[in-house]
């Protein structure tokens, strides 16, 4: 048994050869993606994954994990697997015509044709 | 792999991307170049996602250990505020190791596969946590400087390549920031404290030094190795750097509270660079390779966690399940 500098080591009576088996596949469970908002009002953002063996757990973990010092006012969890991605090797399919002011504010000058139209008034 | 032949076995830059798609590695290396990240679905070259599991797991390990020396005081910190802090901070680094794992998972080593390599002793963890604290002093010397050498580490390699990784750190470096205050506060209590105080402190400081001076790693040579790992910016600072820069922040900051330090050659020469005594690496090869102190009890105390605990993780599972790699 461990004689630890750790009383909690001690209590635990633990054998210093304890041998184990290997944890096995799906031991730590699947994961979810953790989403939080971090004050009424604001968008819910990404912040990372837990290990978590159904969505109430997952939530205890991100709770816990993420909102921890009170940065979180909500939070909301989804298996990943759930979640439909686009792949990085397939960037060209954002890739759109050069020009696109067409769909800007930006792209609406109409004070030019105002200003000339009223000089000819 | 034509290219094979013509490759010198000595060239370790042009066996670690051996085999690899020359455009691809281009790409790869001008997005790096221009300071993008890569993220987890991206390709890569094999040796890259092997360094960076390597690195991010053992620094997920390190945390994990890392929480057993310090724990060792929970039940006897002095005063309740002191208690729930160091308690708060426990958490904090398990935490951390969480994020970590998560990180390393990205690239597709799954969690179970870590704790494995863990527990069997295949993967390392930071040395300086095979060794005891002795004294609550001892956590408190942990608490600022082991923090303070970690904190550095970590600033540096948040700037690096790999996405996840960077995200990992950034949240945790904020989390650090409070471990680094609260074990200054500790180690100025007790410095400025009683006779008995300081003296405890300065036997725990005495303990502790040759560990922190092993902290960065070995010396470095420069090698293709590192030069290509710099490149990819997998690797952010030297080891040498790490410790100069360590030196240089926390060294002024031991001596002015009239702690002295068990090394005669310590002190820094004109070009504003530190000077010390070699650290003993033979020590450090020992420790790392299960000689320490503490190398035995530490994965003992990890195994039965894992052991008792697996009952509940079992109860709770369910035959729907089913894992796929994390996203970010
Ligand atoms: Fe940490
Ligand atoms: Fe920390």
């Amino acid at each position: 048994m461990i004689k630890s500098l750790d009383p909690r080591i001690t209590r635990a009576e633990i054998n210093l050869e304890n041998t184990i088996e290997p944890l096995r596949d799906l031991d730590q469970w699947e994961t979810y993606e953790v989403f939080h908002q971090k004050k009424r009002g604001d968008q819910h953002m990404h912040v990372g994954i837990v290990h978590a063996p159904n969505a109430e757990m997952a939530f205890i973990f991100g709770k816990e994990q993420f909102g921890r010092r009170g940065l979180s006012v909500n939070i909301w969890v989804v298996k990943t697997r759930d979640v439909y991605v686009s792949d990085y090797e397939d960037s060209d399919i954002y890739d759109t015509v050069p020009e696109k002011n067409y769909r800007e504010a930006g792209g609406y000058k109409v004070m030019d044709k105002i200003n000339k139209f009223k000089k000819g008034f | 792999m034509y290219g094979n032949a013509y490759i010198d076995p000595n060239d370790k830059a042009t066996a670690m991307t051996a085999g690899e798609d020359p455009k691809k590695l281009e790409e790869f290396e001008a997005r790096i170049a221009r300071g993008e990240k890569i993220e987890p679905m991206d390709w890569m070259p094999k040796e890259y996602r092997k360094q960076l599991v390597r690195m991010i797991e053992q620094h997920g390990h390190s945390e994990i250990i890392g929480a057993l020396p310090e724990g060792t005081w929970i039940t006897r910190a002095p005063g309740f505020r002191r208690k729930l802090a160091l308690m708060a901070k426990v958490q904090d680094e398990v935490g951390h190791a969480q994020l970590l794992y998560s990180a390393a998972e990205t690239l597709g080593k799954s969690r179970e596969a870590m704790i494995n390599d863990l527990i069997t002793g295949k993967s390392k963890y930071s040395n300086v946590f095979n060794y005891p604290a002795f004294t609550w002093a001892d956590a408190c010397i942990i608490a600022w400087l082991i923090d303070a050498g970690a904190i550095i580490n970590q600033v540096a390699n948040a700037k690096g390549s790999y996405g996840p990784y960077c995200r990992a750190l950034d949240r945790i470096c904020t989390e650090e920031s409070f471990h680094l205050k609260y074990g200054h506060d500790n180690v100025v209590t007790l410095a400025t404290g009683t006779p008995k105080q300081r003296e405890m402190v300065q036997a725990a400081l005495t303990r502790w030094w040759p560990p922190i001076m092993h902290f960065f790693g070995p010396s470095d040579k420069i090698s293709n190795h590192t030069e290509i790992l710099m490149r990819w910016k997998v690797k952010m600072a030297t080891n040498d750097d790490m410790r100069q820069q360590f030196l240089n922040m926390y060294v002024p900051k031991i001596w002015d509270l009239g702690l002295t330090l068990p090394d005669e050659n310590l002190k820094k020469n004109a070009e504003g660079k530190w000077e010390y005594t070699e650290p003993d690496w033979e020590e450090f090869k020992r420790v790392i390779n299960g000689g320490g102190p503490c190398n035995a009890e530490r994965l003992a105390v990890r195994r039965n966690a894992e052991e008792r605990g697996r009952w509940v993780r079992e109860a709770l599972n369910t035959t729907e399940s089913k894992y796929i790699v994390p996203l970010a």
